[in-house]
């Protein structure tokens, strides 16, 4: 008995790491080709005591994508659609964010932390807004975010009162590229402290198990006692405290709020990463490292065709070529095709060897 | 015998009539609206021609959307196609072997390549419709780029003919200010999407391929029990979508007359929001295809009426975002007060009404 529990914990342990091999194998394929096309892909220089180089530069760069695609993985896995509207959450929070620090007088460290914990307030009343309408008008969860997508770069235009106003000031520099005497970037610090406060929160609560067991079935949830209601507008609560610190980095790395500009269709960005990284677009099962993976993914995707020299009008067509093989390649056709090919090799040359190592209750199932 | 026929229930609406009726019934109050705050101009029927006349591109489009949207699926590569689809036949009418027929033939190969490409991996290959739509806007936005990056202004003297081509109707019409009778005047876009919605339309209600897409957007295990080739279905409607972007591509083209970067850049979002309007779900399985032109036609006049009314342009975009809120919200209060299972409004106890409450009641 014994023995084949330890043997089911292994194969659920195979079953983790098999959704994670496409996107790591990409990613591996993505770091050869770049290896290939400069042997100093993963050479970096010190510049006033901060690393920089294509990995940093690679981790910086996607900091607010991995942060938005961890809330969009919630998202999707709870309430079986996407959120359209998330660049424009950002752009709006962090609006408020800069209306709140340039009004403040004398910007000390205070003033930035009251500034954020403020944009996170209006993240959440975002999320709150979203949340209502997905889980108690049942509209679409793209439909309701649809209506943020159109109205939400005027509204951030509204709090700016002018076009892109200009953040100067020493703290915000800092935030947005390094601290004197601390050898990375800000934004990395902030995305790993993000994902570990996110790692801890899905370690310690009982969410993963709820969000999932909603997105598969919300009856069968409701019937064993989980409100899917409360649960998808704690997603769309995620979802907005994401967003809120994404602007938080994306209006400091800038030094400037651009509300026509500022994360425009990162959406898209987002919910390819989930995609990439082996989540189901229909809620259910979801895995946050992942999507992670996904967005670095993406984002070195990007740097390896400016890399390559593309020409940038061309661009946009060679990442369609790219995500269509990774999605056919992924496909739960061409998988299942996979496994039975494996299996048949398996079976016919390792037959004696299987023969020998495999336990009796594998044959029994 | 008569008492039998007296006490015959009344057939229920169906969810997707009832979705449309309430769609219709606010285009027309809408459009009352408008007339009551802006005669002078909202009375005119040219006006209201202007409105086919300018948007003919993006009715067509919505059409085929509202197919892929019925079946359960998404397609959000339609307005980069139509773009794509505009500069290609831009710059084949520009060159020295340019014709008409050649240009709409490009138009429509272009829409059936992407439809097929579309289609095949998502039917067949089961891949996630967002995801490979997502790839098929980044296709067609690219080759857009690659093609050429400065707008083509088409000076074929055929196209030029045919771009400037109006239908006036003698009978119809308005008097200005000097008293001359100015009659209302149809570009040739309208007819074609006059055609095909009326093609469209028969097509989901009596032919056997538009029964099996509400039956595979209602619920594929039962379809697939059925014996509904779900596979073929999903395949054939994504081909349409793709071959009505093509056509919106060219109808586009035959209005503006030039090829650009811009064009058709944003129409998915506005194609999804109008359909969404016209009542058609994006779960599948609910909806009437005559909602799609209603619904484009509703957004079109609440824009219509905001920029009539004056609003600064900044924050156009918020007030359409705001009515579109009311818009849903209304749509789902209505669901719910039908009573229906499915759609009732899950709102916490103590918001609940009480008169609600007893009606509910009663109707069980």
């Amino acid at each position: 008995m014994q023995r084949s529990e330890i043997h089911l914990g292994l194969k659920a342990h195979l079953y983790h790491l098999s959704n994670l091999f496409l996107p790591l194998s990409v990613l591996v394929l993505l770091i050869v080709i770049n290896l290939i096309k400069g042997a100093d892909y993963f050479s970096f220089t010190m510049v006033k005591g901060a690393f920089y180089g294509n990995i940093p530069n690679i981790l910086f760069g996607a900091s607010e994508l991995v942060i938005l695609s961890i809330g969009m993985t919630l998202v999707t896995a709870a309430s079986r659609g996407q959120d359209i509207g998330i660049g424009e959450a950002a752009t709006i929070s962090s609006a408020v964010f800069v209306w709140f620090v340039l009004n403040a007088g004398e910007v000390t460290l205070l003033t930035i932390v009251a500034a954020f914990l403020l944009s996170c307030v209006v993240g959440l009343v975002i999320g709150v807004f979203n949340g209502t309408l997905v889980s108690i008008f049942r509209v679409q969860p793209m439909v309701a975010t649809l209506i943020l997508f159109m109205g939400g770069r005027s509204i951030a235009f509204m709090i700016d009162g002018k076009l892109s106003p200009i953040l100067a000031n020493d703290i915000s520099n800092q935030i947005g590229t390094v601290i004197p005497g601390v050898p990375i970037q800000t934004p990395i610090i902030l995305t790993v402290v993000f994902i570990a406060i996110v790692a801890v929160v899905l370690k310690t609560t009982n969410l993963r198990l709820y969000v999932e067991s909603v997105g598969i079935n919300p009856n069968a949830a409701r019937l064993m006692g989980i409100n899917p209601k409360k649960i998808i507008f704690l997603t769309f609560l995620i979802m907005g405290i994401c967003t809120a610190v994404a602007g938080f980095i994306a209006v400091n790395k800038a030094g400037r709020h651009d509300s026509v500009n500022l994360l425009k269709f990162i959406m898209m960005d987002a919910i390819l990463a989930v995609a990439i990284g082996g989540n189901s677009l229909r809620g259910g099962k979801f895995s946050i490292t992942g999507s992670i993976i996904g967005a670095y993914t993406i984002e070195i995707l990007n740097r390896t065709m400016l890399r390559l020299e593309i020409e940038t009008e061309t661009i946009k067509a060679f990442k369609a070529v790219f995500i269509i093989i990774l999605m056919v390649v992924g496909s739960p056709v061409v998988r299942v095709f996979a496994g039975k090919v494996i299996n048949r090799v398996r079976t016919g040359r390792f037959r004696s060897v299987l023969k020998r190592s495999a336990p009796k209750s594998v044959k029994e199932e | 015998m008569e008492s039998l026929n007296a006490t015959k229930p009344k057939t229920r609406l169906s969810n997707s009539n009832i979705l449309f009726l309430i769609a219709a019934v606010i285009f027309v109050l809408m459009y009352l609206l408008a007339i009551i705050s802006f005669p002078g101009s909202f009375l005119q029927f040219q006006t209201f021609f202007d409105l086919f006349n300018l948007n003919a591109p993006l009715i067509i489009m919505t059409l085929g959307l509202c197919v892929v949207m019925i079946v359960g699926g998404i397609d959000i590569s339609i307005g980069a196609l139509c773009g794509l689809v505009t500069m290609a036949c831009a710059m084949l009418l520009e060159s020295q072997m340019g014709s008409i027929w050649g240009a709409l033939l490009l138009a429509l190969g272009i829409g059936i390549a992407f439809g097929l490409l579309h289609g095949y991996l998502i039917a067949y290959l089961e891949i996630q419709p967002f995801i490979i739509t997502l790839a098929g806007l980044f296709l067609a936005q690219g080759l857009l780029t690659t093609l050429h990056k400065d707008p083509i202004n088409v000076t074929m003297p055929a196209f030029v003919a045919l771009r400037d081509f109006k239908i006036i109707i003698p009978w119809l019409g308005t008097q200005n200010r000097l008293g001359v009778f100015i009659p209302c005047q149809i570009k040739p876009g309208v007819i074609v999407v006059v055609v095909l919605v009326v093609f469209f339309a028969a097509l989901m209600k009596w032919s056997r391929f538009g029964r099996n897409v509400y039956a595979v957007g209602g619920n594929i295990q039962s379809a697939r029990m059925l014996g509904i080739n779900v596979k073929r279905t999903i395949f054939f409607s994504y081909v349409i979508c793709g071959l009505t972007a093509g056509i919106a591509g060219f109808v586009f083209i035959m209005t503006t007359g030039a090829g650009n970067i811009g064009n058709g850049a944003l129409f998915e979002i506005k194609a999804i929001a109008s359909n969404v309007i016209g009542g058609i779900l994006l779960n599948g399985g609910v909806g009437n295809l005559l909602g799609a032109p209603i619904g484009t036609l509703t957004l079109l006049v609440i824009n219509e009426l905001i920029r009539a009314a004056g609003v600064q342009s900044n924050f156009q975009a918020m007030v359409s975002g705001l009515l579109l809120y009311l818009f849903i919200v209304l749509q789902s209060i209505v669901m719910s007060l039908r009573g229906g299972r499915k759609f009732r409004i899950a709102l916490p106890p103590w918001l609940r009404l009480p008169w609600l409450k007893g009606k509910k009641k009663a109707d069980y």
